[in-house]
C-alpha cells in the first residue's frame, strides 16, 4: 500500500469506527449499570431508521424534526421494551435476562419484516445531500467525461466528521448525566446493588426504564447516522452493526463509555486497514472483529478501559 | 347430524383440492434479495391471471418464502414437496438458493423451474431443476464484451460476493473472456451484507483501475457505486443482472447514473413476441408503469410450467418433469425459450444504462 492509500484507508476507517463508537456508546451503558448485553440495541438502532424515513416520506416532516422524533420515540421503545420484557424477570438469574434479550432482537426484527416489508428502502434523498459531500484535502481539478471534477486527495465524509462531534457530545454528555446529576447517581447506585439501592427509597425501576431510554436514544442516533452514511433501509440492517458495536464495548471495557468510543474507533480502523492490507481477505472482515476481540480478552480480560472485575468471595 | 357435516366437508375439500393442480412458488420475499423475489411474484402472479387454468382446471400457486437464505431454501422446498404437494415448483431466484434448494427437487423428481438463476452449478448433473435464462459463461463473455471492447477499459476490477454462488462464478467468466481480449483484471472481495466497501474502493483506485465490474446484487452494487465516486472514481461501473431492479436506482442515486449492466430483458427492447406484448400491456395496466426484468422473467416461468403440464396431460410430477426438459421454441416475454438437455435456456443478453435515474435499453447481444 503506498503512503497516500495508507492514509485514505486510515480516514476511512476512522469514519467507519466513529459510527462503531456511537452505537457501542448506548450498549456499554446499559450493560455497565445493569449488567444486561442488550442484544436488541441493534434492532432499536434499526426501528429509530425506519421511523426517521416514514416520519420523512409519510407524516412530510422536515429532516431534523423528523431526526429529533425518530430518536425520541427510538428512546420510548427502549423504555417500553424494558417494561414489557425485562421487567418481569429482573430478579431471575441474568442468563434469563441475555435470552430474553435475543428473543426481543428477533422479535423486533420479524415484526420489522410483517410491518415494513423485506426490501430494502432507500435513505437517500432523507436528509440534505451536504452531509454526504467530501471533504477533500489535496487532490487536483481536471476534466473527466465532460466533468470538471476532483482527482486524488485525501477524502472524508462531512456526516462521519458529524458523526465523530456528536460522538464526542455524547461522551462529555453520559459523563456530565452519569456523575453529576441525581439520576445519574441512582444509576451508578443501581449498578453496584439494585436490593440496597431500592431500600434507600429510590424507585430502581424508573432508574432502569431512564437508562434504557437514554441507551436506545443513542442507538438511534447512531442508527441515523449509519443510515445517512449507508443509505440503505432493512429490518436485518442492526445485526452486524449491533455486534460491531458489541465488540467495540467489549474491547474498550465493557460498562466503561471512553472504552466504548476507543475500542470503536480502534475496531472500524483495524477492520479497514485489514482489508486494505489483506484485500483477498475481505471476506472474512467480520471474523476479523471477532479474532480480535478474542486476543484482546486474553490478555486483558477488562478490555483496555475495564476496571478489573474483583470477585466477591 | 354432526358426523355427516364432518364427512361432507371432507369430502368438499378433497373436492376442491382436486379441482386445482398446486404449483409451488419458492422466492425470496423476505432478506437480502427481497427485491428480485417481490417483482418476480408479480410476474407470476400476473400470469396466473391472464392464464389461470390449464388441463381445464385451476393453477393454484403456493406462493413460499425462502429469506434469500440457503438453508430455508431447503426446508421450503421440502415442504411445497412433502406437504403441500406441488406438482412443480417455480424458484428459486437466486443461484446459491436455486443449488441448496434444487437437491431437495432432485430427491423427491420434482420439477423445479428458476427464472433467473445464472450459475453454471445450478442444472449441472440436473434432471429435474432447468432454468429460463441465460447462464453465466455467456453472460461472462457478454459482460466483459461490453467492458473491453464498448467502453474500451485496460484494466478492470471485480468486486466478488465470496457468499454467493452467482459473484463468484459469474467473475470467473468474465475473467476468463478479459483475457482472451487481451484485457487486465484483479478482484477485490467482499460478502452479501456488507456496508463498507471504503477499504476495497481505496485499494482498486490505487491499482489504476479503469472501470468495476460488479458482478453481484443490487444492495452491494448500490453501495459500492456510492462509495466509489465519493473516493473519487469517474471511470465506469458494470454489473450484471443482479442490478435489474429499482433499488439500485433508488439506493444508488447520482452515483449510478451512466452504469451499464447486462440483463434478460427491458422493456424497452423491441417486443418479438405476442407474450411480451401482452405482458407490458397488461403490467401496464395494471401498475401504472413498465415492467421490470424480474417480472418478465416471473411471467415467462409460470408459462413455461403450464405449458410443460399441458404437455404432459396429467399431474403426474415424473411426466411434467420430463415435459419441462421438451420445452421448444416457447415464444416467452424474454425471447424464445427452448430448454436444452442440460436443462439451460440459450437466450440473448440485453445490455441496460442507467440515465438520469431510468433504465435506458442499449442493445442486445446475440448467443
Amino acid at each position: 500500500m503506498d503512503p497516500k492509500t495508507l492514509l485514505q484507508n486510515f480516514v476511512n476507517g476512522l469514519s467507519l469506527g466513529s459510527l462503531y463508537a456511537l452505537i457501542a456508546i448506548g450498549y456499554t451503558m446499559v450493560y455497565g449499570i445493569l449488567r444486561l448485553i442488550n442484544f436488541a440495541h441493534g434492532d432499536i438502532f434499526m426501528m429509530a431508521v425506519y421511523f426517521a424515513l416514514f416520519f420523512v416520506t409519510l407524516a412530510q416532516l422536515p429532516w431534523y424534526l423528523a431526526a429529533i422524533l425518530a430518536i425520541a420515540c427510538a428512546g420510548l421503545l427502549g423504555f417500553t421494551v424494558d417494561r414489557i420484557a425485562y421487567k418481569p424477570i429482573r430478579n431471575a438469574p441474568r442468563i434469563s435476562a441475555l435470552i430474553t434479550a435475543i428473543g426481543v432482537s428477533f422479535f423486533l426484527e420479524s415484526l420489522a419484516v410483517v410491518v415494513f416489508s423485506g426490501i430494502p428502502r432507500s435513505f437517500r434523498t432523507i436528509f440534505p445531500q451536504l452531509l454526504n459531500e467530501m471533504i477533500i484535502i489535496g487532490g487536483e481539478m481536471e476534466v473527466k467525461y465532460g466533468r470538471e471534477v476532483i482527482v486524488g486527495g485525501i477524502r472524508f465524509p462531512v456526516i462521519s466528521l458529524i458523526t465523530l462531534i456528536v460522538a464526542a457530545i455524547a461522551l462529555v454528555f453520559l459523563w456530565w448525566f452519569i456523575f453529576r446529576t441525581k439520576v445519574g447517581m441512582a444509576m451508578r447506585a443501581v449498578s453496584l446493588d439494585i436490593q440496597t439501592t431500592s431500600l434507600m427509597g429510590v424507585n430502581v425501576d424508573r432508574v432502569i426504564g431512564m437508562t434504557f431510554a437514554l441507551g436506545s436514544a443513542l442507538a438511534g442516533i447512531g442508527g441515523i447516522l449509519w443510515a445517512i452514511r449507508y443509505p440503505q433501509v432493512w429490518p436485518y440492517m442492526g445485526f452486524i452493526p449491533g455486534m460491531k458495536a458489541f465488540v467495540a464495548a467489549v474491547f474498550g471495557g465493557i460498562g466503561s463509555v471512553p472504552g466504548a468510543v476507543l475500542g470503536g474507533l480502534i475496531l472500524g480502523i483495524t477492520e479497514v486497514m485489514m482489508v486494505g492490507i489483506m484485500p483477498g481477505a475481505a471476506g472474512y472482515r467480520d471474523a476479523f472483529a471477532f479474532f480480535i476481540l478474542i486476543i484482546v480478552l486474553s490478555i486483558k480480560p477488562s478490555g483496555l478501559l475495564g476496571r478489573p472485575e474483583i470477585v466477591k468471595v | 347430524m354432526r358426523k355427516l357435516f364432518v364427512i361432507l366437508l371432507v369430502v368438499f375439500l378433497s373436492v376442491s383440492a382436486l379441482a386445482s393442480i398446486k404449483v409451488g412458488a419458492i422466492l425470496p420475499m423476505t432478506g437480502g434479495v427481497a427485491a428480485f423475489g417481490q417483482m418476480i411474484w408479480q410476474g407470476v402472479e400476473l400470469a396466473n391471471e391472464l392464464f389461470p387454468e390449464v388441463l381445464g382446471e385451476k393453477i393454484e400457486i403456493v406462493l413460499l418464502d425462502n429469506n434469500s437464505d440457503k438453508v430455508q431454501a431447503v426446508n421450503t422446498a421440502r415442504r411445497a414437496i412433502e406437504q403441500e404437494g406441488v406438482v412443480a415448483i417455480i424458484g428459486q431466484v437466486i443461484s446459491s438458493n436455486t443449488i441448496a434448494g434444487g437437491t431437495v427437487a432432485e430427491e423427491n423428481g420434482v420439477a423445479m423451474v428458476s427464472p433467473s438463476s445464472t450459475n453454471p452449478l445450478v442444472t449441472q448433473d440436473k434432471k429435474y431443476v432447468s432454468r429460463v435464462c441465460f447462464s453465466d459463461p455467456f453472460q461472462g463473455v457478454a459482460a466483459a464484451l461490453l467492458a473491453f471492447n464498448n467502453m474500451g477499459a485496460e484494466n478492470v476490477a471485480v468486486f466478488v460476493d465470496v457468499e454467493q454462488d452467482y459473484a463468484v462464478g459469474f467473475a470467473n467468466y468474465f475473467k476468463e473472456t478479459a483475457l482472451e481480449l487481451g484485457g487486465s483484471v484483479f478482484y477485490e472481495y467482499y460478502k452479501s451484507g456488507d456496508q463498507d466497501f471504503t477499504a476495497q474502493v481505496s485499494d482498486a483506485i490505487s491499482k489504476g483501475a479503469g472501470a468495476f465490474f460488479i458482478p453481484g446484487y443490487y444492495q452491494e452494487i448500490a453501495l459500492i457505486a456510492i462509495q466509489a465516486r465519493q473516493l473519487g472514481f469517474y471511470e465506469p461501473i458494470i454489473a450484471g443482472d443482479g442490478a435489474a431492479v429499482p433499488e439500485t436506482i433508488e439506493i444508488g442515486g447520482e452515483a449510478v447514473n451512466g452504469l451499464y449492466f447486462t440483463t434478460h430483458y427491458d422493456s424497452g427492447s423491441p417486443a418479438i413476441t405476442e407474450n411480451a406484448k401482452l405482458f407490458v400491456e397488461a403490467y401496464t395496466a395494471k401498475y401504472g408503469e413498465a415492467p421490470g426484468t424480474f417480472t418478465a422473467l416471473g411471467f415467462d416461468t409460470y408459462l413455461v410450467v403450464r405449458d410443460a403440464i399441458e404437455r404432459a396431460g396429467s399431474t403426474d410430477r415424473e411426466a411434467i418433469a420430463k415435459a419441462v426438459r421438451q420445452t421448444k421454441d416457447y415464444p416467452a416475454v424474454t425471447g424464445i425459450i427452448t430448454i436444452d438437455e442440460n436443462g439451460d435456456a440459450i437466450k440473448s443478453v440485453t445490455i441496460v444504462k442507467i440515465e438520469n435515474g431510468k433504465f435506458v435499453y442499449d442493445t442486445t447481444i446475440n448467443p
